[in-house]
């Protein structure tokens, strides 16, 4: 137990412009469970990208069994015993389970895959790991908390012996999750070495042993889990106040602008009835599937309904799609923001411009280029988006560049109505800040604000209001300032089945 | 030394990268003509040059259309049986007495008609560009063969040929012709409305609709001017040889391809410009006129225009990654 298995010692890590990782050192022994938390940002995935090959350490050491190595690739990782289960997970949909796991190691004589064999080796560390999968049933089939065990029987079928895991629990449901933690400690036991990423820092104590945190690209701690509290790891991490962290302005609520009334699609939203105000932040909270996401969108036009209305100024509207909800001053910027945000090959310009060419185009649809230009120097100037030019590739920007300019796109338009899903999803600290000082400011405009978010702090820290959903359905409506994280908690997994997290 | 790289850095962003992807064509066209021109006498006259830009002009205005529908991640195969069909329907008018301005009306309507239906099938049918256009390629080409029963349509009337063969100001109509619609179409590509969608259509699909874009109006309109554009060049090859071929045409649409991935556009959309892509069809127009003068079999000039095609998005590559 007590050995080591891997020790990382100063690494520095620099991109263009940040130092991402200032000199970062920790050791981990075999069998070891260790959870590694920080605020997006803060340089996990980058440390743990070096540690799995996919990026390579400016400087520094890395000891693995004892000896230094130099891990410059995916391979050279994997041939180490370093395996790495990422969010999205990376497996082939179309193949079975069995072929997925020797993906690349097939068992073949000669030149025949032994498709038997290889079923029923892969039978074989299923059973290991306890794990109630059907090696010929094919990938796609399954739900995804199976597909992550296929990766982790995967890994362990190329003698994993680090497993790092990021966010492995970001998509489970409660009972998918305890099946987890028990092939968790299950590898623990057998010597498995395991970093855990999670931004859930109560389910950590059911598996963790030590808790590093990283902040701002530095290990600023690491102790035994029964040693800390859970408000010491958020100071820790956070490194400052909450209130300076989400900069907060009172405005008087406006008049009633928005009335959603039975919203219904079927399996996803259930009967769901709210308002919003003018100059109100309206925070919807939920865990992910709990229909946060489809709820934006179905008001946004962006997905179909079965039943409901949407009432603007206490009028109805019909929306159809989000070119009808663009016309009524309802806009949405989406959680992801690279695949159903951005134009990422197209410049900075044509991207503010996406949703308001007409705006500067001539009834024969020539767009006027100077008018066009002072409105896209006007919203980088506004919104300080730190570009070269309005020309530049908007995937050279940074994350929270790349957020701004889909915020600059929607400003254009003047909405009456703004929904933001994950505003900061991504987004270093700094720049996070600087998006809720432009909430603030869409607040003071008198703008009605809807904000998604999976991070709880944030929904507290900038909302005026909270919705709590689960299961597509409304659970609760809170106010703010009278409310704490367990609470939310609570509502967010209120199953109807009666289903709940045993400690909220 | 570090601070003179960002600074090159730094310069070389602010230099759209269209643009370099543009001059390395252009030059790479040059750096052609100039072989050409030492190793032939012939290659660098007058009449030589007019010469290339008659043969190149065809292909020139079908790659027009074909770089609209590749920025959008399409592609377009039934250009081909496009210029088969509208020669021959305004052949058939014009040998059964109608005006030509008729006939001509009419066989671009068909390839703008041909052209909507593509679009209308890609957006509400859901479809694949490939397949819908693979299809159409087939159905369009079948209909000219059933309309003429396998055989050409000759006896044109002179003022028609003209169209062809004539010449302006001593420049061959054909190329005026297609200066006109690259000026027109490079145009519309570059500061309207409908090139910018076609842009963010092609760049990021599911943004484009969040943003509110016209998502129908815009793809059947581009996939309408590659329409058009394969009916103008129909049009012009059947005055060139004053009869309407039911065969005419066949395999072009990949020489449209080659023009407009030589020129930059990029078969994962987004990227492309109608300069680059006149220029990408002159690079083949080029390679063609100079390897005859050289006497290079035609069988020779496949192999060397496919080699362009590969080393041409091969090295355009390997820049981008840097």
């Amino acid at each position: 137990m007590s050995e080591i298995l891997l020790r990382v010692e100063n690494i520095v890590k620099e991109f263009p412009g940040v130092k991402v990782l200032k000199g970062v050192s920790f050791e981990l022994k075999k069998g070891e469970v260790l959870a590694l938390v920080g605020e997006n940002g803060a340089g996990k995935s980058t440390l743990m990208k070096i540690l799995s090959g996919a990026y390579t350490k400016d400087s520094g050491k890395i000891y693995f069994e004892g000896e230094e190595v130099e891990i410059n690739s995916p391979k050279k990782a994997q041939h180490l015993g370093i395996s790495i289960i990422h969010q999205e997970l990376n497996l082939c949909p179309h193949l079975s389970v069995a072929a997925n796991i020797f993906l690349g190691r097939e068992f073949s004589n000669k030149t025949i895959l032994d498709e038997k064999r290889q079923n029923e080796e892969a039978k074989k560390i299923l059973d290991l790991l306890g794990m109630d999968i059907n090696p010929t049933e094919k990938v796609r089939n399954l739900t995804v908390s199976k597909q992550q065990m296929v990766e982790i029987a995967k890994a362990i079928s190329a003698n994993a012996k680090l497993l790092i895991m990021d966010e492995p629990t970001s998509s489970l449901s409660e009972k998918e999750i305890d099946e987890l933690f028990r092939v968790i400690r299950d590898l623990k036991n057998k010597g498995t070495s395991i970093i855990y990423i999670s931004h859930r820092l109560e389910e950590l104590k059911k598996i963790v042993d030590t808790v590093a945190v990283m902040r701002d690209g530095e290990m600023v701690a690491t102790f035994q889990y029964k040693d800390v509290t859970l408000d010491e790891i958020i100071r820790l991490m956070v490194g400052r106040k909450l209130e300076e962290k989400y900069p907060r302005i009172t405005v008087e609520r406006g008049e009633k602008i928005l009335e959603v009334r039975n919203l219904t699609r079927k399996n996803v939203l259930k009967d769901i009835s709210f308002e919003l105000y003018k100059g109100e932040i309206l925070g919807i909270a939920g865990l992910v599937g709990s229909g946060r996401t489809e709820l934006a969108r179905a008001i946004f036009g962006a997905d179909r309904v079965d039943y409901g209305e949407i009432l603007l100024h206490g009028r109805k509207v019909k929306i159809n799609s989000p070119a009808d909800a663009i016309e009524s001053g309802i806009v949405y910027i989406p959680e992801d923001r690279k695949f159903s945000g951005l134009a990422l090959g197209l410049s900075v310009i044509s991207n503010i411009m996406m949703a308001s060419v007409d705006k500067v185009c001539n009834p024969l649809g020539v767009i006027n280029r100077a008018r066009e230009l002072e409105i896209g120097n006007k919203t980088v100037k506004d919104l300080r988006i730190k570009t070269p030019s309005l020309w530049q590739k908007v995937k050279n920007l940074s994350g929270g560049n790349q957020q701004k300019v889909i915020i600059g796109r929607w400003l254009v338009k003047q909405p009456r109505i703004f929904i933001f899903d994950e505003p900061t999803r991504g987004i270093d600290v700094g720049t996070k800040i600087e998006i809720y000082n432009i909430l603030n400011r869409l607040k003071q405009k008198g703008i009605g604000i809807i904000v998604i978010s999976s991070e709880l702090p944030e929904i507290l820290g900038v909302s005026d209001r909270i919705l709590v959903m689960c299961e597509g359905r409304l659970k609760a409506e809170l106010e703010a300032g009278k409310t704490n994280q367990e609470e939310i908690m609570y509502y967010a997994t209120l199953y109807d089945e009666g289903r709940r997290i045993a400690n909220a | 030394m570090h601070n003179a790289a960002t600074k090159t850095k730094g310069l070389k962003s602010l230099v759209p990268r269209d643009a370099v992807q543009f001059l390395s064509t252009l030059s790479g066209l040059i750096i052609l003509s100039a072989f050409f021109g030492l190793t032939s006498e012939k290659f660098l006259t007058v009449n030589n040059l007019l010469t290339v830009a008659l043969q190149t002009a065809i292909i020139a205005i079908i790659a027009i259309g074909q770089t609209y529908v590749i920025i959008t991640t399409g592609i377009d195969l039934s250009i081909g049986s496009n210029i088969a069909i509208s020669g021959i329907l305004a052949s058939l008018l014009m040998i059964n007495g109608y005006p030509i301005l008729v006939a001509v009306t009419v066989g671009l309507l068909a390839g703008l008609i041909v052209g909507i239906i593509n679009g209308l099938l890609v957006v509400y049918g859901d479809l694949p560009p490939f397949i819908v256009t693979l299809g159409t390629m087939s159905i369009v080409r079948g209909i000219g063969l059933v309309i003429t029963g396998g055989i050409p349509i000759s006896n044109l009337p002179e003022e028609f040929a003209y169209l062809g063969n004539g010449e302006l100001l001593g420049i061959p109509v054909p190329v005026i012709i297609m200066a006109f619609l690259a000026l027109v179409f490079g145009f519309i590509l570059a500061r309207t409305k409908l090139g910018r969608y076609t842009y963010a259509v092609g760049s990021n699909f599911e943004a484009a609709r969040l943003s509110g874009i016209n998502i129908p109006k815009t793809v059947v309109s581009i996939y309408a001017i590659s329409g058009f554009l394969a009916a103008c060049a129909g049009l012009i090859l059947t005055a060139r040889i004053v009869s309407g071929q039911p065969t005419a045409g066949m395999g072009y649409e990949l020489d449209a391809v080659a023009a407009s991935v030589i020129g930059g556009a990029s078969l994962m959309g987004g990227e492309g410009t109608i300069v680059g892509t006149v220029v990408g069809a002159f690079v083949i127009g080029v390679l063609r006129n100079g390897l005859n003068l050289l006497n290079v079999s035609a069988f020779w000039q496949q192999i060397a225009i496919g080699v362009v095609i590969i080393g041409a998005v091969f090295f355009d590559r390997r820049k981008r990654k840097k």
